[in-house]
Order: C-alpha cells, then structure tokens, then sequence
C-alpha cells in the first residue's frame, strides 16, 4: 500500500492526530497596530449578507474584510524589501511544495513567561539541538512561547507599554544561524509577528523579518496550541490563499503528529 | 426642583411617543431655521420697519413682499395667562395642565408663548426665546427675565430642551481628549450614569485612567468598525441610553493627491459615515421605543460632524468628504428618530486643537471648549451646533454664498 493511502488510513484510525495550530478569525481578536500615521492593514470585519430573511430567505452567508496579514496568518518574501526581487516570492507563486515541511518546536515557554522580551538565540537553539537533534533542512521551526494563552485578552496579547510591544522573539544571529547553516523553510512564532515586539531597535530592525524574507523563507504568525506538538516529529501544512502577488494571507495551519 | 426619578415600574406599559402639532407652511419654517440654531428671528419689513408674527408671505401693514427675518432680543411683557386643563391634541392631553400666556414683544408683536414656571404675575417682563418642540418645529416660550434657581428644572422647559440632568449617556469614544472632556462635562451637568466607548482596548491614551476612575462612568468596549460589536452594545444598553454623543471619529490631513491608495479614506468613511450607520441601526430602535418614558426618557443623538461637511477643506479633503456624507445620513436619521420626539443635534465645529490639526494656525477650538458647547446645545434644545469662531466665520460665509466660500478654500 502506498505511504499516501497508509497515512489516510492512519489518519482515520486514530493513529495520526491532526493539531489545529490556528486561531478563529474575529473582529476581537488582536490585530497588528501601526504608528497611526502610517498606512493601516484592515483588522478582520464581518457583514451578515442575509439570514434566512428577507435578504436572502433560505441562505445565511457573509463578507468578511481583513488584511493579509490578519489572525493566524503567513509571511511571504515579497512582504520584506530585503525579498523584494526574488523569484517565486508572492502567496500565488511559492512552490506549493514548500508549504509542506517537519515541525521542530522550540520551548521557550518558561523564558518567555518570565521575561517578555526574551530572545532566542543561536545558543539556545544549539542547546536544543543537543537534546533534539539537529534540525533537517527544509524545516518549520516554531517558537513556543504560549504566548497563545493570552489570545482571550487583547491587552496581555498586545502588551504594549509607552515603549511599545513587547513579546519574545529571535535575535539576529539566531535567524541568520536558521537560514545559513540549517536551511529551514520558516519561522513560525505564536506572538504578532515573527519578530520580537522589540525588534524595531534590534540591527538591522525586524532581524526575522528582514534575514527570512531576504533569503526566501517564510513565516508564520499568531500561531496556538504549539504546545501540544512534541519537539520533533510532527508535519507542519501550512497553505495560505492564493492571492495574485500577495504578501501574506490568514490561513489554516495543521500539524499532523502520532498518536502516541 | 427637578427631582431624581424612581426607578420604573416594570409592570407598566411604556408610553408611546407622541408629538405635538407639527405642521408648519414654507415661511414658516423659517421660525424653525433659526431655533435650529438657537436664534429668535422674525420677519422685518424694509419697506416700512414693521415686524411681525405670525410669519407671512407679505407684511402685515404696507404689503411689501421686501421682508427679511431679523434677530430678536425677545424682549417682552406678559400680558395675560392661561392654564390649559383640556386639549384634544395627543400630546398635549398627556402633559396638562400646561400653561400659555400672551406676550407683547418690545419690537412690536402680541405672541403665544408656552410660560416657565417661575413666571407668576402679570404683567411681568420677560424673556420670548424661540425653541424647537419635540416635533422638531419652533414654538415660542417665556422665561424668566433674570435667571432664576434650577430654572432647566421646569416641567414645561424640559418638553423643549435635552437636558441631561438625571439622564443616561453613551459617549462612543472616551480615549479621545474630547471624549473625556465629554464625559466630565455629563458628570456636571448631573448625568445619571455614563457609558464610555473604547475601542482597541490594548492602546492606552492619556487621560482614560482617571475616566475609568468616575463614579458615574461605565466602560463598554465599542468599535464603530465591527458590526457585531455594536450590535452586542446596543442590545446590552440600547433600552437605557437617553442621550448619545457619537463623538467617534478617524481623521487624517490628506487630499487625493498627496496620499496613494483609498485606505486612508476608506478607515475615515468607515467610522465617520459607516460608524454612524451601525450605530443608528443598532441604537435607534431602542431610542425610538423610549421617546416618552418618563421623566428621563430617550431624548438625543448628537453626532460631530465638522464644519468641512458645508464645504470640503481640501487639506484635509477625504475627513471633509467622510463627514458631508456622515451629515447627509444625519438628517437621514433625525427624520427617522423624529416620530419618537428625539433630537438629532449636529455639531460641526472648526478644527480641533488636537494632533492631526498640527500644522494648522490658530484659532483652534479646544476640546473641552467644544464638549462645552454640546452640553449647552442640548441644555438650550439646539439642533445644530456651530461651536468656534472658525466655524461660525465659515457658516456665515457659506450662507451668504457657498460657491464664493469654495472658490476661497481651493485658493
């Protein structure tokens, strides 16, 4: 029998558990915040069409506005100037394959509660790979903060003090050891944005945003339940919609796992 | 004095609203266009300087058709009064006994005038005000010639005005310097209980802490740009809401030409104009259902427009565009909130002194000057509100020509 159809039947078995590591899309949920001055992207919106009334007597559907960069949602390259001019760098032309790739989950968990502000480095990853084992080329590899806990509460989510946001990150020679000398196909944090809410006076600023994109990868934003995945081991599908040129897009994220 | 209200007897129907006769010939109205504003005019002749009441096509005493309304002082003396203790008018028939009184105004005419209580003796001196009646249509009232105490407290006075002593607010965004210049200003005035909208509660601006901290104030998460969130506000308080500033507002200084895109402008249509709209949807209804509710009942909706919804300014050109079209759906709204006796009060003020009027020279009108201004307008039964110099030199000038007044601003 083929892997394919093993892997369905796994699935259906039990043997396979499906992880949903996405957010619901609502007009609650924390949206990303600009200096005011600058050009804002739409926080998620729903208009009831009709309700089985007389709007439409035996169908309930809506619209729904939100930018690319909304909830649960996916960085491509194009988003950063430093991926501006690469090849196949937009939602719609990224290799679908690339949407598919092992999850190496990184616990950050305890450093991020106790210190917002915390920063992955490239010893901390090195660290874990003594425990976990190197990461394979090719890889998602997600910052678990659990900074997810906070989704129900805009302010703890946001966090912003006078200063500004502050949630946990990488740093600069974290991002560039992923790239350079591990070769994964994204970072993928659970905070808004992939980079630190301190980032801004990182160097360069926005190091995740700036490295990832500049090398063609990608990231994946305002993601839940990373802690129900193990360390490795689990398969990360992570397709955003197809949208022609398009920076980034909200989007579904699976993680498939063994039951164990 | 006015006294606190009881609490509603919950096994009692609520009353209907009803409205007092409203039909008005074209001329008229123009009584009514200027208690809109808060002015007392009558029709002069310029032929022969005769004024007179009621308004007419021609004047009363030479027949010149030359006759122009003309601000009045009001000045009079009570002649002669009259307790009314029957009408066959609706509205009437549920507010006796109601007391009228004659008039002879110092600039010439007899009026029929609705008395303030503090009127006793006749002859008396006293003050003639025209002021709009819950049918939206000025009517003339006496008052006291000096200023007596708890004057606003008067039974008859508060058919005509919006005061909101004892009445319950919705002010749909206290994070702003205006907002809560708005909510100290209802704590004042003797508001009962002051419900402050906030929207993104993540950002936290000066001043909203000590807000939080009034007895009298409640907070409501409310974001004019989410449907659902409006509709949740509306269904949780709608049916307790008397009065409601919807001072929410997106301003930014662009033209067309000087900002790429239509986000800019499509974020101020939506909380301007489309903000507006949900609100009315959600709100209104409930408002509607309690235009006579007692002794508090449902009573205003005050918008802030600006004074670029006369005549776009084009520094500022998409702000201007979002606010004629959020005046537009105004009066949209105060015909549709009119059969419940509930007054839209427009207010279209000149620029603020606040951080997206920077560059902009004085005079500028400072918050709390323009919450002022609201409070008054509804303590004086005002509809529209035309707060500042800036504001005022710009409705005279649109008045007088609105095409002069759009040549000036594009120069």
């Amino acid at each position: 029998m083929s892997s394919l159809l093993n892997l369905t039947k796994d699935l259906f078995k039990g043997k396979i558990k499906v992880v949903d590591l996405t957010h619901t899309l609502s007009p609650e949920f924390p949206h990303i915040s600009l200096p005011p001055e600058m050009g804002q992207a739409w926080p998620f919106r729903i208009e009831e069409v009709s309700r089985y009334d007389e709007r439409g007597p035996a169908w309930y559907w809506n619209n729904f506005s939100c930018g690319e960069h909304t909830g649960t949602h996916f960085d491509a390259p194009v988003h950063w100037v430093s991926g501006k001019d690469l090849p196949r760098n937009a939602v719609d032309s990224i290799p679908p394959e690339n949407f598919i790739g092992p999850a190496c989950v990184i616990d950050c968990s305890k450093q991020s509660a106790k210190d917002a502000d915390f920063l992955l480095t490239k010893k901390f990853i090195l660290q874990w790979e003594k425990k976990h084992g190197r990461i394979p080329p090719r890889a998602w590899v997600l910052m678990r903060t659990d900074w997810s806990r906070r989704a129900d509460d805009p302010v703890a989510y946001q966090n912003y003090d006078e200063t500004g946001q502050h949630t946990p990150g990488p740093d600069t020679d974290a991002v560039k050891f992923l790239v350079e000398e591990r070769d994964i196909l994204g970072f993928g944090t659970e905070s808004i944005g992939t980079d630190a809410g301190q980032a801004y006076h990182l160097r360069p600023p926005y190091p995740c945003h700036y490295y990832m994109h500049g090398a063609g990868r990608y990231g994946l934003q305002c993601l839940t339940n990373l802690d129900q995945l193990p360390p490795t081991g689990a398969v990360v599908i992570a397709a955003p919609l197809k949208i022609r040129n398009g920076s980034g897009s909200p989007l579904r994220v699976l993680a498939l796992m063994e039951n164990s | 004095m006015l006294e606190r209200p009881k609490r509603k007897n919950p096994v009692l129907r609520t009353r209907l609203p009803t409205l007092p006769p409203a039909a008005r010939s074209r001329i008229a109205l123009g009584l009514t266009a200027a208690a809109a504003l808060g002015r007392f005019e009558l029709q002069q002749c310029r032929d022969c300087g005769d004024v007179q009441y009621p308004p007419r096509e021609a004047c009363q005493r030479c027949l010149s058709i030359n006759i122009h309304w003309k601000l009045q002082s009001g000045d009079g003396e009570l002649l002669a009064d009259t307790m009314l203790h029957h009408s066959n008018d609706l509205f009437f028939r549920e507010r006796l006994p109601w007391r009228l009184g004659l008039i002879k105004l110092g600039s010439g005419p007899t009026v029929v005038a609705h008395l303030h209580g503090s009127i006793r003796k006749v002859p008396e001196k006293v003050t003639v005000r025209a002021m709009l009646d819950r049918a939206g249509q000025a009517v003339l009232v006496a008052l006291p010639e000096k200023e007596t105490p708890n004057m606003a407290d008067d039974r008859q006075l508060r058919e005509f005005t919006c005061d909101p002593k004892f009445r319950k607010v919705l002010i749909t965004d206290g994070k702003t310097s205006l907002g809560q210049s708005l909510v100290k200003g209802f704590v004042k005035a003797g508001a009962d209980l002051i419900w402050v909208g906030h929207a993104e509660p993540w950002k936290n601006f000066p001043g909203f802490q000590e807000i939080k901290s009034l007895q009298q104030a409640s907070l409501v998460p409310l974001d004019l740009t989410d449907s659902r969130n409006v509709r949740e506000v509306a269904a949780e308080i709608g049916g307790k809401v008397d009065i409601v500033v919807n001072n929410a507002e997106h301003h930014r200084a662009f033209g067309i030409g000087n900002r790429a895109g239509v986000e800019t402008a499509r974020a101020e249509m939506d909380v301007n104009y489309f903000g507006l709209l949900r609100l009315a949807q959600e709100l209104g209804p409930a408002m509607r259902s309690r235009g006579a509710d007692g002794q508090s009942s449902a009573v205003a909706w005050v918008n802030l427009l600006s004074i670029y919804a006369l005549a776009n300014f084009p520094p500022h050109g998409t702000f201007s565009a979002s606010k004629a079209a959020a005046h537009s759906l105004a009066q949209c709204l105060r015909a549709e909130m009119r059969p419940a006796g509930v007054r839209v009060v427009n207010v279209f003020p000149g620029p603020l002194d606040d951080e997206w009027n920077q560059l902009l020279p004085p005079p500028k009108l400072a918050p709390a000057a323009l919450a002022r201004a609201v409070i008054k307008a509804l303590q004086d039964g005002i509809e529209d509100v035309y707060p500042g110099d800036v504001a005022q030199e710009w409705l005279a000038r649109w008045r007088d020509n609105p095409k002069a007044l759009e040549k000036e601003l594009s120069s």
